[in-house]
């Protein structure tokens, strides 16, 4: 049997299942949580690079392109809040930033 | 056609067990490298339906830029990671839970897609690169046409991605020196030198 879309999506399905789940298990680890995005973002692309193979269309690795930019800039802003973060408290715990919750 | 299978599940399951081990890994940094092979892995997969530039593009962009800033923030934070690693077994009912539920909905929609009679084979076709010589050019034939302001707009994000963290990050401190340029243009002869004119045997 060949390699089809549904392959694909299940393997696009199952890191993003992964991502949410990182994200739930590392609640203090800020950085275990920037890289479950990444892998959330990356079953989006999976997903976008396969349908645009099954349908012909080029566009959906645009798209996917495109979201990889996104995930680069939002790696770096997010890892730059984190540094300036731990220059401010001395640690990185999520579970401590409702400061300002008022 | 059996080469390419076997190539799907070796890729496929590859990126599965290194994703999983990011996010189940106890030190960060090894987190970065399973993070590493999982995108690796993903590209190999990407080559396989013939999306060669997106898979040189995550291990460009993914592995050479920002795996690298992550080790980089790892490395550069002295973290205590066993404490952070703490609420592991705590959280881990409700996150499988989700995990699941997540997981559940997911095949749902396949499955439904399926009984409806929405394609169930899902056979790749002649694939996107069709007409062009090769995926690169399909690309560019549609990125720098149809998709320029995109293209241009994604620039800016980066633009403003990058000017966003030099200005987080930087900070000034007190007690360095640093070069003051309009200072040392804006200096004139009466303020560094003075002309004192002492009396022979006595001191100024």
């Amino acid at each position: 049997m060949g390699v089809g879309l549904s392959h694909y999506l299940a393997v696009g399905a199952i890191l993003f299942t992964i991502g949410v789940f990182g994200i739930f298990v590392n609640r203090k680890n800020v950085i275990i949580i920037l890289m479950s995005i990444e892998l959330i973002l990356l079953a989006v692309n999976v997903n976008l690079v396969a349908f645009s193979v099954y349908l012909g269309d080029v566009t959906g690795q645009i798209f996917a392109m495109l979201v990889l930019t996104v995930a680069a800039a939002e790696a770096a802003i997010g890892l730059a809040i984190l540094v300036v973060y731990f220059r401010n408290r001395g640690t990185i715990a999520v579970e401590d930033v409702n400061l300002m919750k008022g | 056609m059996l080469l390419q299978t076997i190539a799907f599940y070796t890729l496929a399951i590859t990126a599965v067990t290194a994703a999983l081990l990011v996010v189940a890994a106890r030190n960060p940094v090894r987190s970065v490298m399973w993070l590493i092979l999982t995108f690796f892995s993903a590209a190999g997969l990407f080559v396989l339906i013939g999306a060669e530039f997106l898979a040189m593009l995550l291990v460009v962009v993914y592995v050479g830029a920002v795996a690298v800033l992550f080790l980089f923030v790892v490395m550069m934070l002295d973290v205590d990671f066993v404490e952070l690693k703490q609420g592991f077994l705590q959280y881990l009912p409700l996150g499988a839970l989700i995990a699941l539920i997540l997981a559940a909905e997911l095949v749902f929609v396949g499955v439904g897609r399926t009984a409806l009679g929405g394609g169930a084979e899902g056979v790749f076709g002649a694939g996107a690169n069709a007409g062009a010589a090769s995926n690169i050019e399909a690309i560019g034939e549609v990125l720098y046409d149809r998709y320029v302001y995109f293209f241009q707009a994604a620039g800016l994000i980066l633009l403003v991605a990058m000017i966003g963290a030099i200005v987080l990050t930087l900070r000034h401190r007190e007690n360095v020196k640093r070069q003051n340029i309009a200072d040392q243009v804006a200096r004139r002869r009466k303020d560094a030198v003075t002309l004192v004119d002492p009396q022979p045997g006595e001191g100024i």
